[in-house]
């Protein structure tokens, strides 16, 4: 109302109010409702949310013996805001935790820096120390008050009721970057399953976390439970597994192969379940436990006879004279020859593959496979593969070579068990045709080429365990089920059938009983036992023979079947065949009564031989 | 009676309600910010939702009281009620007990005070007594000295005795008044162009030109000072010569410097002052040439805003307190420090940002309750509002704020005498001073500086000293169809 020359001025100044609001009300917009990341930050600071780790599942073997159980173990945590902002008494946390000022600032150093702790946060726990006994955190668990910031937390490791079945079981580390980023679930901090058992079956036994939210203020002090505890979570407890291995029997296996390099596979044929695996060198899988883990880890790591390498799956030996079995079978079944069908030998003057068994001439396929008599699968190979009369790279000697070949990978040579829970499986191998088209040119090959193969020798290649699966093939006169740890129904269904009719096995069951009566296991037949084996000492380019030895037992109802592999021992009818037969004999009488032999054997270091 | 119904049905009610809108919404926000998990009714008078409830309900009664007495005195008595306001002042810091570093409050038996939240008042009725003198016209910056020493006066002693910046810097709300009453806008300009070149300055000072000696902070401030006296001159004073003049002679100072740092290296921060200096002289010699007014404005532009730039840095560092100085480099992003003076903006920005569009409903915020935010039913209460009632809320609060500073100036243009019409814009400056630090602060947009927001921050103090602001200006306002044209 009162006119004047700066009555426009009015405008001006109520502009500037519109301004400086319409600005605010832009930077609200921005903060409250295109940034959305304050949400979060707003949570993690007034949530607490403490984790809470399931116990995980237990192990058993096949008879419900607890292998692998929990152990509580302690690690301190420090959130470093805290224990800044106050007066901590440095000295006294050492002492309490019984470390000195030197081990305190190198904790500190590497906690706080991101490079190592790629989760670190001033404002958060961090892990401090970890993997402590009782009795190393019993007096700071008195005095923690003392301490701002500073927490225990229990986790727990693993815990082994005996000292064995370490490749099979595996271990429990901490994880890494990579298993962060492949599943959310992990945090940093958090434990999984990094070997064997443990991996395959780790989202079973790991269960699931538990949270629980908790309202804290500012100086971190617990208000309460967030929404009363309806967002909280309870942890669920791992899955217990109860694995196919039979204890005792994986206890003496690993006894008798204490001292050498090898492996021990069995497997029951009836269900595929595999009874004990051994792979030697092995180690205690307490060692991997806790504080000790990475250390001993690593010094597994660096040991010259790789101990971390599971042989019994991952160790390829030619299969030599076990593979015998598996000639004998295809001539059966291919008719080339009868079980009357002999064939002549001249011991050490035989050619082109000498015998190198002292045995009467002519032999039927029975003796053939008793005496494990080079001559005569030479002869049958050959006359198989040139049935025809054609050789030389001719089409019909290329078809025989395929058929044999089909067959002998029917009994689960040459590629890895699918749809089981052995992993890290190395394939073995079985020559293809156009391995050898490739090696001697179209035509440049024939029987005489590759007689190796006709005594299991030359280019094929199988693993303990595809050894012991063809065992139990031959055991179940025909078939065989996928092997595995499991004890779970579902796993006994994966039933494969070999090329090979079932009437074709009563004389090698017969010609496998007569090699422990008679042949070259005859020294460690345990008669009551019915047990049925095949020998092996396979030529090893690299030193030593390696001594094998497939078998089951017992031959009119077989119940474990068997393949035994020791490097560099000599032969399989000295070293291997003793080693199966004791455990067969534990498996399936329950103890030793061959005590002499076992202690010897048990006591006989090869390594270094 | 009659006159006292007409005084009622004069006051405006729209200024009554937003009033008791803002101070009600206040309320709630201060029992929603302290709501922690022990549940206190808000009706605890030990607390301080229930403490602040009494304050309101006193503040009314005082309005009511102010509303009843005759509103003449503030006219009469106005220099008393001053020199007594100054008095109380002075002998505030000797009474006071110090808290966080400041000496402005005093114990009155249980109760706090703080004075200087009544001087504003105070202030605003000497500086309308004395602008609304019969004859008194700004026409030139001497007829504001008087204003000034006014303003100034408790501008200083809260400064500097009581060591209260922020209340301080509230005086400075009364330049807009003066503005409105014909002071030049160029004075208001002047502060605005400072405070940028303040910022830039301090911003890039430790910054080194990336091609010899000399710092960015300097270089830029310069190369502004010469873009902005360039931009007076073609835009306010049309003339074309004195234009080219000043670029080309800055262009030239910038080439020969460049050209000479081939091979010598040059100071760049003395060839941006050479530059300002060789403007400055041509704008001098124009001046004295055309004898017009608004030449002489531009060299004491160019000379201030020089003198200003060289020595920011100096008072940066050695007039500001450390505290001070920490909250503006943070500010400005120079340091980062998210634990320390940092901490409490960042954490209000959470706070506020958590509460997205909707909020999370009242007494259901976990940054206020919970502490992370500082002062949070004080200086930082926003921050609840945020966090609680969302973007709706909070907008809505600052369209509130805008709606009653709007109405005040509304009702400034309403009146009929220049002491009223002063005052109500001494009201409406110092309420637009408040929002706008405050919550600028809280928004991480301006430094910390502690003043409450009006109406809404808990505190007796604070909001009667906004209610006797606001209900003189009522009561002078419902009395305004008693008086004559002016």
């Amino acid at each position: 109302m009162i006119n004047d020359q700066y009555y426009n001025r009015k405008h001006i100044i109520a502009g500037i109010a519109i301004v400086i609001v319409v600005v605010y009300i832009i930077r609200l917009f921005s903060l409250q409702i295109i940034d959305q990341s304050t949400k979060e930050k707003a949570d993690n600071n007034a949530q607490l949310r403490q984790t809470i780790y399931p116990a995980r599942g237990l192990i058993y073997d096949r008879n419900g013996e607890l292998l692998v159980s929990n152990q509580p173990i302690y690690e301190v945590t420090m959130i470093v805001n805290e224990q800044k902002k106050k007066y901590f008494d440095t000295i006294g946390f050492c002492n309490a935790l019984r470390m000195d000022s030197a081990e305190f600032g190198m904790r500190m150093r590497n906690m706080t820096d991101r490079k190592k702790n790629r989760g670190y946060s001033s404002y958060k726990p961090q892990v401090f120390i970890q993997n402590l006994q009782q009795k190393e955190i019993a007096r700071l668990q008195q005095e923690k008050y003392k301490y701002p910031g500073i927490d225990i937390r229990i986790r727990t490791v693993r815990d082994y009721t005996y000292p064995i079945a370490s490749h099979i079981l595996g271990g429990v580390g901490k994880v890494n970057y990579n298993d962060m980023e492949k599943d959310p679930y992990y945090t940093a901090d958090d434990y999984s399953g990094r070997e064997g058992i443990e991996r395959t079956y780790e989202k079973a036994l790991r269960g699931e976390k538990g949270v629980e939210i908790l309202i804290r203020d500012a100086r971190g002090r617990i208000q309460g439970k967030y929404l009363d505890g309806a967002l909280d979570r309870e942890a669920i407890t791992g899955t217990d597994l109860h694995l196919s291995i039979d204890r005792s029997t994986q206890e003496v296996a690993e006894k008798l192969l204490k001292g050498k390099i090898g492996s021990v596979v069995a497997i029951e044929p009836k269900t595929g379940e595999i009874l004990a695996m051994v792979s030697a060198p092995y180690w205690d899988p307490r060692k991997l436990v806790g504080q000790e883990r990475s250390k001993n880890y690593q010094a597994l790591l660096k040991n010259k006879n790789k101990p971390l390498m599971n042989r019994a799956i991952q160790a390829q030996y030619a299969p030599g004279s076990t593979f015998k079995v598996i000639e004998a079978l295809i001539g059966l079944q291919e008719g080339i020859i009868t079980t009357h069908t002999q064939y002549p030998c001249n011991g050490q003057e035989s050619t082109p593959i000498k015998c190198t068994h002292d045995h009467g001439s002519p032999v039927t396929v029975k003796e053939a496979i008793s005496q494990s008599c080079n001559p005569y699968f030479w002869a049958l190979f050959k006359d198989f593969l040139q049935q025809d009369g054609y050789q030389d790279g001719h089409v019909l000697f290329k078809e025989h070579f395929e058929t044999w070949r089909t067959v002998v990978t029917s009994f689960g040579l040459g590629s890895r068990f699918e749809n089981t829970d052995i992993q890290n499986q190395a394939k073995g191998y079985v020559p293809t045709v156009a391995f050898y088209n490739k090696a001697y040119g179209n035509k440049g090959w024939k029987a005489i080429t590759i007689r190796s193969l006709a005594i299991g020798q030359g280019e094929l290649l199988a693993t303990p365990l595809q050894l012991a699966n063809q065992a139990a093939a031959i055991a179940n006169k025909g078939y065989y089920i996928t092997p595995h740890f499991n004890r779970h129904d579902s796993m006994k269904l994966d039933v494969h059938n070999t090329l090979i009719d079932k009437k074709h096995f009563q004389v090698v069951h017969q010609g496998m009983l007569d090699v422990m009566i008679e042949g070259t296991g005859k020294f460690y037949n345990v008669p009551e036992l019915h047990i049925c084996g095949k020998t092996g000492t396979v030529q090893n380019p690299h030193g030593k023979d390696h001594a094998l030895f497939i078998g089951f037992a017992p031959q009119e109802d077989p119940q474990i079947a068997i393949a035994v592999a020791i490097e560099n021992a000599g032969f399989g009818s000295t070293w291997a065949c003793p080693i199966a037969t004791l455990v067969m004999e534990q498996y399936l009488t329950g103890q030793i009564n061959r005590t002499d032999l076992f202690y010897q054997l048990a006591n006989t270091s090869l390594i270094g031989q | 009676m009659n006159k006292n119904r007409s005084i009622i049905s004069g006051l405006d009610w729209w200024t009554i309600g937003l009033f008791l809108v803002i101070s009600i919404f206040g309320w709630l926000n201060i029992y929603g910010s302290s709501f922690t998990f022990e549940q206190t009714s808000i009706w605890d008078f030990s607390h301080r939702a229930g403490k602040q409830f009494i304050w309101i309900m006193t503040a009314l009664a005082m309005g009511t009281i102010i509303v009843a007495v005759e509103e003449k005195i503030y006219d009469i008595l106005g220099y008393i009620f001053y020199g007594v306001m100054i008095v109380l002042l002075l002998i505030t810091p000797l009474l006071a007990r110090d808290i966080n570093g400041s000496l402005s409050w005093i114990n009155i038996g249980s109760v706090s005070l703080q004075p200087a939240e009544f001087a504003k008042c105070f202030t605003a009725i000497a500086v309308a007594k004395y602008m609304s003198r019969y004859g008194y016209r700004v026409r030139d910056l001497r007829d504001l000295f008087v204003p000034f020493a006014i303003i100034g006066v408790p501008l200083l002693i809260i400064m500097v005795a009581q060591r209260d910046t922020g209340s301080a810097l509230v005086f400075l709300s009364f330049l807009l008044v003066f503005y409105r009453e014909g002071m030049s806008g160029y004075v208001l300009l002047w502060g605005v162009i400072s405070i940028l070149l303040f910022v830039v300055v301090i911003r890039f000072c430790e910054v080194a030109v990336p091609w010899g000696i000399g710092n960015v902070g300097i270089l830029v401030s310069s190369l502004l000072i010469e873009a902005i006296t360039v931009g007076l001159l073609i835009y306010k004073e049309k003339d074309i010569r004195a234009t080219i003049m000043i670029a080309i002679s800055t262009i030239a100072i910038f080439a020969i410097g460049l050209i000479m740092n081939i091979w010598v290296k040059v100071n760049f921060n003395y060839v941006s002052l050479a530059s300002l200096i060789m403007s400055a002289i041509i704008m001098l010699f124009f001046a004295f040439r055309q004898r017009r007014r608004s030449s002489w404005w531009i060299v004491a532009f160019i000379v201030v805003e020089t003198v200003l730039c060289q020595g920011f840095d100096a008072a940066f560092n050695k007039v500001l307190q450390p505290h001070q100085r920490t909250r503006i480099e943070v500010l400005l992003g120079i340091k980062d420090d998210p634990t320390g003076a940092g901490y409490n903006v960042n954490q209000s920005k959470i706070a506020i940002g958590s509460g997205q569009f909707l909020g999370k409903g009242w007494t259901k915020g976990t940054q206020t309750a919970l502490k992370f935010v500082p002062e949070q039913d004080t200086d930082f209460i926003f921050c609840t509002v945020g966090e609680e009632w969302g973007f709706v809320g909070s907008a809505g609060l600052l369209l509130l704020y805008l709606a009653l500073i709007l109405r005040i100036i509304y009702l400034a243009e309403r009146q009929r005498d220049r002491f009223s019409m002063i005052y109500a814009y001494c009201v409406a400056s110092i309420l637009l001073m408040h929002v706008t630090i405050n919550i600028g602060m809280v928004l991480g947009l301006l430094p910390v500086i502690g003043i409450p927001l009006p109406f809404f921050s808990y505190g007796g103090s604070s909001l009667w000293g906004f209610t006797l602001l606001l209900f003189i200006l009522l009561r002078l306002d419902a009395a305004r169809i008693n008086k004559l044209h002016a």
